[in-house]
């Protein structure tokens, strides 16, 4: 196998040179008052409208809720894997959470365990998945990648970030709330959503956790505008759709996809705010609360739920998609082969995206939807398969018989398609809805969607991070490190979900705070505890990830060439610390698509060079 | 000769101005949350336990005074491209009247509904809904006002100048006066169709 640090039998060529001989001359550099992007300490760093520091701060952000997130979920897997230790330790860190009995023993308040369950979900589909994954890599790659200086508009584009962040504010806020945070799931079905005194976490917890969630919904939108205007409007001479790397084209149907499923869940929220604040009854029935019948009639909870699932679907292909867009990518550049099947691969994105806004009701199987419309949605469920094999099928066949670097980026690639198969693979199981019904809300789902959503979605964005590290910080990540990472990361992963599958398969329901009253789930403890102790050492793996990251912005080796691995697209031919605009002089012109490897005997063809003599056709 | 090589080149490319563009894709994103809400009310009724009622009058004024002000709209567009500017202001200043009318006329029609026994909460979900869906209609309205006072803004503060930047603006702002007009011509229809 290829080491990295083999030298490169690249076409000879001299970036600056082609771009001042073909490029475009945007009258970039006004020679009386430099460019068009002047700033300072602030505009560089904190209000900045430069779509790569941008990509950087929603990064960074996402790193911290990742780290918050991940840090809930090991304090209720210790409450599920060592329920009779004693917990009193955490006391200081969670305060009156811990109840500590008169025998010095600390146990986690139930109410809050929902909390921290409620809050795991809604920050890493939303602030990790969402804003961290395609925020980060549609600022960083999509400007870079198709030739444009900038975003269409950088100003929306920053106040993007500065939504997401409030969000972050506020949902941070709810976690500090002497009633606790929301705690009624992260999909906030009424009542207990609709009630403020459903529980605990009803009230003032589902207030800024429905504020936070509103912020969030304008952020995305204002990203997504720029993403596919940019897309659509600002690609460079020569670039043509058929040219786009597939990250673009990735990065594009998320966009998409995210503009018009975020309006649905904001309809959704509207109402549910109307029924919380204003005492409409959307959501809500006759119901008893503590003997005392409420005032609320003729409402229907199925109403949300369809609302909710309709943008819910959709948003696990927000989280997927750019994960695939990013794979395809680093496959490619480090098996130094075109990606096979391209345009069978743009079709499926294209396929996937359209599937994925009629398939919402398979998370309704049990909510009394009519078996005869539920039978449509399986259908259309399980043709998702398809586009997704031509996917898999596509990401083998562009390893085989590659000249494979193994470095942290191509592992977690690689560990992508291993998760994304076996994850997709109980996802056929999940959306027959006879056999749904039999395995909802057991552990059989939740291994289902943190494999094929979480965990792929997570090492897709891992790879991009190894990947572009250089790009964004001009130097590497260390790579020794990157590789325990990734094989600790993968096996770790495995050993906490693929019992989840068997728990689920006996049955062992999910959200439940405790066990002790169910004869037939105590063998199950120990198998708990292995989880447990496997997540505990996952997490410490991430905290590994964590400190490589930041110790390599400042002490990591510094990147000496342009094109480090020897990549075609646009974003390489940049210096190697772009100023704002991306390019100093003119925009580079594209003269060929986004994958020649291999070709005519070279190595790599980078898509700014023109045609040569002699060179044969293009194909793909 | 070389004007027709560089159209040429740059032909396929910023057809459109990309502006205007995020324009449309953010007109499609409303569009969606309309549909949602209306996708809503089709499913609620579907669920029986469904009181229906006969839409007030002034919900019809209302909206021949939103149609009227999209036709002035246009016809100040029109004459700020003539180079009229004396009607081009006019005809802005109606439609920005005509606007806040269409607010005030939108109020009524709500007082109207809560003195036929239809209140926002408390009452039939059939009325909440109608509440709920002509007042997120109207909140889009405001925002629609708040451009066309910048409009009006320009038009007066500004000399009079027709360049392509102003040009680009004015077409935004009446892309989406006509917009919030469409969108209220819809949810009617809708009203009615479905009671």
């Amino acid at each position: 196998m290829e080491s990295t640090d083999k030298t490169i039998i690249a076409p000879a060529y001299e970036e600056d040179v082609l771009i001042e001989e073909l490029g475009y001359d945007d009258h970039f550099h006004d020679h009386h008052h430099g460019d068009k992007y002047q700033s300072n300490f602030v505009t560089t760093y904190i209000f900045s409208q430069d779509h790569k520091m941008i990509a950087k701060q929603f990064l960074i952000t996402g790193m911290f809720w990742a780290l918050i997130g991940g840090l809930m979920s090991l304090v209720f897997r210790l409450q599920l894997g060592f329920p009779e230790e004693s917990m009193a330790w955490l006391k200081p860190v969670l305060g009156k959470w811990i109840s500590i009995s008169e025998a010095g023993v600390g146990t986690l308040a139930p109410e809050f365990y929902y909390a921290l369950v409620t809050m795991h979900g809604t920050i890493i589909v939303f602030f990790v998945l969402t804003a961290g994954l395609s925020g980060t890599f549609s600022n960083l790659l999509i400007p870079l990648q198709v030739g444009a200086r900038d975003m269409a508009s950088p100003f929306l584009n920053m106040l993007s970030y500065w939504f997401f962040f409030l969000a972050g504010v506020i949902m941070f806020l709810s976690l500090f709330l002497s009633t606790g945070p929301f705690s009624g799931g992260w999909t906030a079905y009424p009542p207990l959503s609709a009630l403020p005194q459903a529980s605990s976490g009803s009230g003032a917890g589902m207030t800024l956790w429905t504020i936070s969630l509103v912020f969030f919904v304008v952020s995305v939108l204002l990203g997504g505008v720029n993403y596919i205007t940019t897309v659509l409007n600002l690609r460079t001479k020569g670039m043509t759709m058929w040219r786009l790397p597939l990250t673009i084209w990735a990065f594009f149907v998320t966009a998409i996809l995210g503009l018009l499923s975020f309006p649905v869940l904001f309809s959704g929220f509207l109402l549910l705010i109307f029924d919380r604040e204003l005492g409409t009854s959307f959501y809500l029935n006759e119901i008893f609360v503590g003997g005392q019948a409420l005032e609320y009639a003729g409402g229907s909870p199925v109403l949300y739920q369809h609302l909710f699932w309709f943008l819910g679907h959709p948003e696990v292909y927000i989280i997927i998609l750019p994960a695939m867009g990013i794979v395809s990518e680093v496959l490619s550049v480090h098996a130094r082969k075109p990606i096979f099947g391209y345009k069978a691969m743009v079709y499926s994105i294209l396929a996937i995206g359209f599937l994925s806004f009629i398939v919402w009701a398979h998370h309704m199987f049990m909510s009394g939807v009519n078996p005869f419309i539920s039978n449509f949605f399986v259908i259309f469920t399980l043709i998702i398969a398809v586009p997704s094999a031509v996917k898999v099928f596509n990401w083998i066949s562009t390893l085989y018989g590659g000249n494979i670097r193994f470095n942290a980026a191509s592992l977690f690639g690689i560990g992508f398609v291993s998760m994304f198969i076996s994850g997709g693979l109980t996802g056929i199981f999940l959306g027959n809805s006879a056999i749904d019904i039999v395995m909802h809300d057991t552990y059989f789902v939740v291994a289902h969607f943190h494999i094929v959503m979480g965990v792929a979605a997570m090492f897709g964005m891992f790879a991009g991070i190894y990947h572009w590290y250089p790009k964004m910080f001009g130097r590497f990540m260390n790579d020794t490190l990157g590789r325990i990472h990734f094989w600790g990361t993968i096996i770790g992963a495995y050993a906490i979900f693929w019992p989840m599958h068997y728990l689920g398969m006996a049955g062992v329901p999910r959200r439940y705070y405790s066990f002790d009253s169910f004869e037939t789930f105590r063998h199950f403890g120990t198998m708990n505890q292995f989880i447990t102790i496997a997540a505990i050492i996952v997490f410490a793996l991430q905290v590994l990830f964590v400190i490589n990251f930041f110790y390599s912005i400042w002490y990591g080796k510094k990147q000496k060439t342009r094109n480090p691995w020897g990549a075609t697209t646009l974003e390489w031919t940049t210096p190697i610390r772009p100023g704002h605009g991306n390019w100093e002089g003119k925009i580079p012109t594209v003269q060929r698509w986004a994958y020649d490897y291999g070709k005519d005997g070279k190595e790599f063809i980078p898509q700014i060079l023109p045609p040569q003599e002699g060179e044969s056709e293009e194909v793909h | 000769m070389m004007d027709v090589a560089v159209n040429k080149e740059m032909k396929g490319r910023n057809k459109i101005h990309p502006q205007k563009f995020a324009l449309y894709a953010a007109l499609a994103s409303i569009m969606m949350m309309f549909a949602a809400f209306t996708s809503a009310l089709v499913v609620r009724r579907a669920a029986g336990n469904w009181l229906e009622f006969r839409l007030p009058d002034i919900f019809f004024y209302s909206t021949a005074v939103i149609l009227l002000s999209s036709v002035t709209m246009q016809a100040s567009y029109y004459y700020f491209k003539k180079g009229n500017a004396a009607l081009y202001r006019t005809l802005l200043v109606i439609t920005t009247v005509l606007g806040i009318s269409f607010i005030y006329l939108q109020y009524q029609g709500w007082t109207a509904m809560y003195d036929i026994g239809l209140p926002l909460s408390g009452g039939p979900v059939s009325g909440s809904f109608i509440y709920l869906i002509s007042g997120a209609h109207a909140a889009h309205v405001l925002g629609g006002i708040a451009v066309l006072v910048v409009a009006l803004l320009h038009a007066y503060i500004l000399p009079y100048k027709a360049t392509p930047r102003r040009k680009l603006r004015f077409e935004m702002s009446l892309i989406y006066w006509h917009f919030v007009d469409f969108l209220w011509v819809y949810l009617l229809t809708f009203f009615v169709l479905q009671s």
